[in-house]
């Protein structure tokens, strides 16, 4: 059933399907409707899981265990910190980086000579990784028509020939559509995110049916296993391993942002920056999933071929095949295919915009031919040399994998391009965190990380496929025995990868710290270390166009960008630059420092940072800035911050000395309005009197046939009316002056007990007259408090004159109670009058206000003398309040301090 | 951009927390088999999962 052409047909059009989602994705873009939301960001992620995913972790299982998972345990914890990936998107917006290349360039002040530099070992490193996919895909081809026992095409015809030339073809239909290499490439983001789910998909159902149809799910699958001595060993962590084991967590951790896939998935494609939120967990759970089945598979596989021959490395393809499962294993195919297409795109893609931009262009604008002087469009060309540079790699890395192919299982290929991309880590980090890196730090660190990497590991590796003489591994080189390539300076026990990690990242972040902190960085450096470190606080743009100081000419620069990037945009884009400057014509614009840092970032995104700088400067007569002159603007920009800030802080204090203001305004008018009510109150109160004895004084005069016992009447009510008058002044003297805080006080000791019962005792007649009980129960001496005596007094006679005003004749009762506690005298004045309204009890406290109503019933007295005594009882740190109910009488209660305690 | 986002803060301290529960010494503390099921491939997809499951929460918690 499985006959070459039906495979191929079948391939054609996954690729094809793919090709579709992708042009789908573009169009979308294109209209301004992206299909990349959180989500397909995430999944694209799993770009990581390539065709080492897909067949290799097997592979690895059946003689490591669990340790394959290390390679995926590593990403899920560096993506936790999420803080560094959106500082590395940050950074990459703001100076239009198109590459990990350009990214460790433009921070070391824009250096050709790094950018070519990482280049280099970006391609060297990576190129076995993409042997690696090559030979998967065909590894996997070979199985399958093995197994139908067609023959895919005559000998001489090369299989994975076929395939590096379709991948090729490929890339260069997704990727090189634009030349502006910050412009997205949506529609191979959805390509990815799309095959990504049909990798999990396939690896899944061969997981499900080797776990649960060939075998009798996990548990026993792991029995059967855990009987067999040989498997048992890989069932349990093997903790002789561990400095491996962490070892391959900080190697695949810096991978999954370092290798120039990652780096262009993860920074260049993305959106927005909330998309990293969601690739935080979703891409690690689809790690997960893809791991799940990895164990079960390998175990399955050394179960069920024991004894026979077999590679580990295509398990899935062979199990399924072993029992008849053909559609299964086509399934499986096109999930290898789809892992190892992915990969092959999106690292062609990033590889070969770095080689344009970083090897290529720098040595074309030296050629005369292409030079400053010329006006040739140059974006074809351009576009030219990326498909170029596509082909080249892909070529390279057939050559690869003819020469080194079959020396190497899958996982071992895959871990010498990790460690590659890991010598990017401290140029990347220090870079991003560490003002005082400079650029010869970080050439010598990447140049002896690359070097050590090389001699411990590359070439090694060579030797194994015996392209050269294994002597320096086996004997050291020269034969020194402390440069054993595999056991540096005696350095042994560890596997391979984990001591060319050691040594080589040892000798990176040591050169490049030593080297950095003995050199001083030129101008720009300063200013782009200042720039990449405070991303957060230089947002934009802030003080990048002061920095630039020079003559230039706008024709000068605009014809550079059509030269790069093409009239037709060149021209969208100066439109669009005029417009966010309110020009109607970008013709009319000055070329001033900001119009060139729009003409340079314009051609970054087109040929990389470093080229930009060079062409901009070939035709702009740049003033050179002295480095101090640099720091010196940056320091003023910060200083200017730190003012503003300043400023802020002073006029949010000024608004809250406002506000103060406001509410003191605000009481002193509610105190004037007070005032107001005071007076008129105060008058109309002394009228009442007034008008009163008036009257009657004039029908006395009046009349002066008036008989005895009427003019002795009126006399009477004349003398209390003027009596009335008299307390009343008294009274709102006293509250004047209490009010004031001109009242005199004199404190002594005071006996209440003997206070109250004087008060009794002034008052009896009027008691007596009324018929009122005056009751009491006051201790024989005490309590003694220190007070004015003259004051408790005026209170006491002011509550007893209170009660008998209000209590009926003939029935009522008034107690006085003097109690003392620890640390109060209480004294009570109690009576059986009509009582209080709970409304009553808070008001009758107020100046002016009668008890009974005041609009039936005669006044009966001031309506100052509860609120005088109020006052002093305050005064000497007690309280005075009133307990009542309608009906049930009223309880007046106050309270004074005992003197604390000697000691 | 404020200084101390407390999301990255929150998820960076999972990841701190990550390393030691993912690494030696700790990973050899799980030994035996439960169900029939290795411990050691119990524990290590179980914290890892668990690492996920705490990172989706923290994450996804609140909006925009």
């Amino acid at each position: 059933m499985l006959s070459a052409g039906f495979i191929l047909l079948l391939s054609a059009a996954y690729l094809g399907l793919l090709f579709a989602v992708a042009r789908f994705g573009d169009a979308r873009a294109d209209a301004g409707r992206s299909i990349i939301t959180a989500n397909v960001y995430a999944l694209s992620l799993a770009v990581y899981c390539t065709s080492w995913t897909f067949f290799g972790s097997v592979g690895r299982a059946t003689s490591g265990g669990l340790s394959f998972l290390t390679i995926y345990i590593g990403p899920t914890l560096m993506l936790l910190f999420v803080g560094v990936i959106i500082k590395m998107i940050r950074i990459s917006k703001a100076q239009r980086i198109t590459s990990i290349a350009d990214f460790i360039a433009s921070r070391y002040g824009k250096s050709q000579l790094l950018a070519g530099l990482v280049t280099v070992i970006a391609v060297i490193g990576v190129v076995p990784y993409i042997a690696l996919q090559l030979k998967a895909v065909s590894a996997s081809l070979e199985v399958l028509l093995d197994h139908s026992g067609a023959s895919f095409m005559p000998p001489m015809f090369d299989s994975t020939f076929v395939i590096a030339a379709l991948l090729a073809v490929f890339t260069i239909l997704f990727g090189t559509r634009h030349l502006d290499a910050t412009e997205r490439h949506e529609g191979m983001v959805a390509a990815i995110a799309f095959e990504s789910v049909v990798k999990l998909l396939a690896f899944l159902a061969v997981g499900l049916f080797v776990t649960y149809g060939m075998f009798g799910g996990f548990t026993e699958l792991f029995q059967r296993a855990a009987a067999a001595p040989e498997l048992a060993r890989l069932l349990q962590l093997d903790s002789s391993r561990s400095g491996t084991w962490t070892a391959l967590i900080l190697l695949s951790g810096l991978a999954i942002i370092f290798l120039p896939r990652q780096f262009q998935i993860i920074v260049v494609e993305n959106v927005d920056e909330s998309h990293v939120r969601r690739a935080v967990w979703l891409f690690p759970l689809y790690l997960v999933l893809i791991n799940i089945f990895v164990l079960p598979l390998a175990l399955g596989g050394l179960l069920h071929f024991e004894g026979q021959s077999f590679n580990p490395d295509t398990f899935v393809l062979t199990l399924p095949l072993s029992r008849g499962a053909e559609a299964l294993a086509l399934l499986v195919f096109i999930g290898g295919l789809s892992a190892a297409t992915g990969m092959v795109i999106v690292e062609t893609i990033a590889l070969s915009t770095m080689v344009c931009n970083d090897l290529v262009m720098p040595w074309l604008l030296r050629l005369r031919r292409f030079g400053v002087s010329e006006r040739r469009d140059l974006s074809g060309i351009l576009l030219g040399i990326r498909r170029a540079a596509i082909v080249l790699i892909l070529l390279l890395g057939y050559i690869y994998f003819r020469a080194a192919g079959e020396a190497y299982a899958l996982v071992g290929i895959g871990l010498i391009s990790f460690a590659a991309v890991a010598q990017f880590a401290p140029a990347m980090f220090g870079g991003m965190y560490w003002k005082q890196g400079t650029r010869a730090g970080a050439v010598a660190g990447l140049l002896g990380g690359f070097a050590v990497w090389l001699y411990t590991l590359l070439l090694p590796s060579f030797a194994r496929s015996g392209w050269i003489d294994p002597g320096f591994v086996e004997q050291g080189l020269w034969g020194i025995g402390a440069l054993k390539a595999q056991a540096l300076f005696g350095l042994s026990g560890l596997d391979e990868i984990s001591h060319s990690l050691w040594w080589s990242l040892f000798a990176n972040i040591g050169l490049y710290v030593l080297v950095s902190l003995n050199s001083r960085p030129d101008a720009l450096e300063a200013a782009q270390a200042e720039r990449f470190v405070d991303i957060y606080r230089h947002g934009e743009q802030g003080s990048d166009a002061r920095l630039w100081r020079g003559t230039a000419s706008v024709d000068e620069l605009v014809s550079l960008l059509e030269r790069f990037l093409g009239p037709l945009r060149a021209r969208q884009q100066l439109a669009a630059f005029a417009a966010a400057h309110g020009a109607t014509d970008w013709k009319a614009l000055p070329a001033d420092a900001e119009f060139v840092r729009f003409a340079e970032a314009q051609l970054s995104g087109a040929i990389g940072s470093a080229s930009a700088r060079v062409m901009v400067a070939s035709v702009a007569r740049e003033e050179s800035l002295g480095l101090d002159e640099v720091l010196d603007i940056l320091d003023e920009a910060t200083q200017v911050r730190a003012y503003s800030r300043e400023l802020e802080i002073k006029s949010r204090e000024l608004e809250a000395a406002t506000a103060d203001l406001r509410a003191a305004n605000e009481r002193l008018r509610e105190l004037d309005r007070m005032k107001d009510d005071f007076i008129s109150t105060v008058t109309h109160e002394l009228r009442t009197p007034l008008t009163s004895i008036r009257a009657f004084s004039e029908m006395l005069h009046e009349d002066p046939e008036l008989d005895l016992a009427d003019r002795t009447r009126f006399l009477g009510i004349i003398v209390n009316e003027a009596e009335r008058l008299t307390r009343l002044i008294n009274q709102i003297l006293d509250m004047a002056k209490l009010e004031s805080g001109r009242a005199e006080w004199t404190a002594a000791d005071v006996d209440l007990g003997e206070v109250a019962r004087e008060a009794m005792a002034s008052l009896g007649q009027l008691f007596r007259d009324k018929g009122v009980a005056l009751e009491s129960e006051i201790p024989e001496y005490g309590p003694v408090v220190l007070a004015d005596r003259d004051r408790m007094t005026q209170v006491m006679i002011n509550l007893l004159s209170n009660a008998v005003k209000f209590v009926p004749g003939a029935t009522g009762r008034v107690k006085v109670r003097v109690t003392a506690d620890a640390r109060q005298v209480r004294v009570e004045v109690e009576d059986n009058g009509p009582g209080l309204s709970a409304e009553e009890s808070l008001v009758i406290f107020e100046k002016f206000r009668q008890g009974g109503n005041a609009m039936t019933d005669k006044p009966q007295g001031t309506g100052l003398g509860l609120p005088i005594s109020r006052q002093i009882v305050e005064y000497f740190g007690g309280n005075l309040w009133v307990e009542s109910r309608p009906g049930a009488g009223a309880k007046f209660i106050f309270t004074v301090p005992l003197p604390a305690p000697e000691k | 951009m404020k200084r101390g986002n407390p999301l990255r803060q929150r998820l960076a301290a999972l990841g701190l927390l990550g390393i030691p529960l993912l690494t030696y010494p700790l990973l050899s503390l799980p030994s035996g088999s439960w169900n029939g099921i290795p411990a050691s491939f119990l524990y290590l997809f179980g914290v890892w999962t668990l690492l996920i499951v705490l990172a989706a929460g923290v994450a996804e918690r609140r909006g925009k």
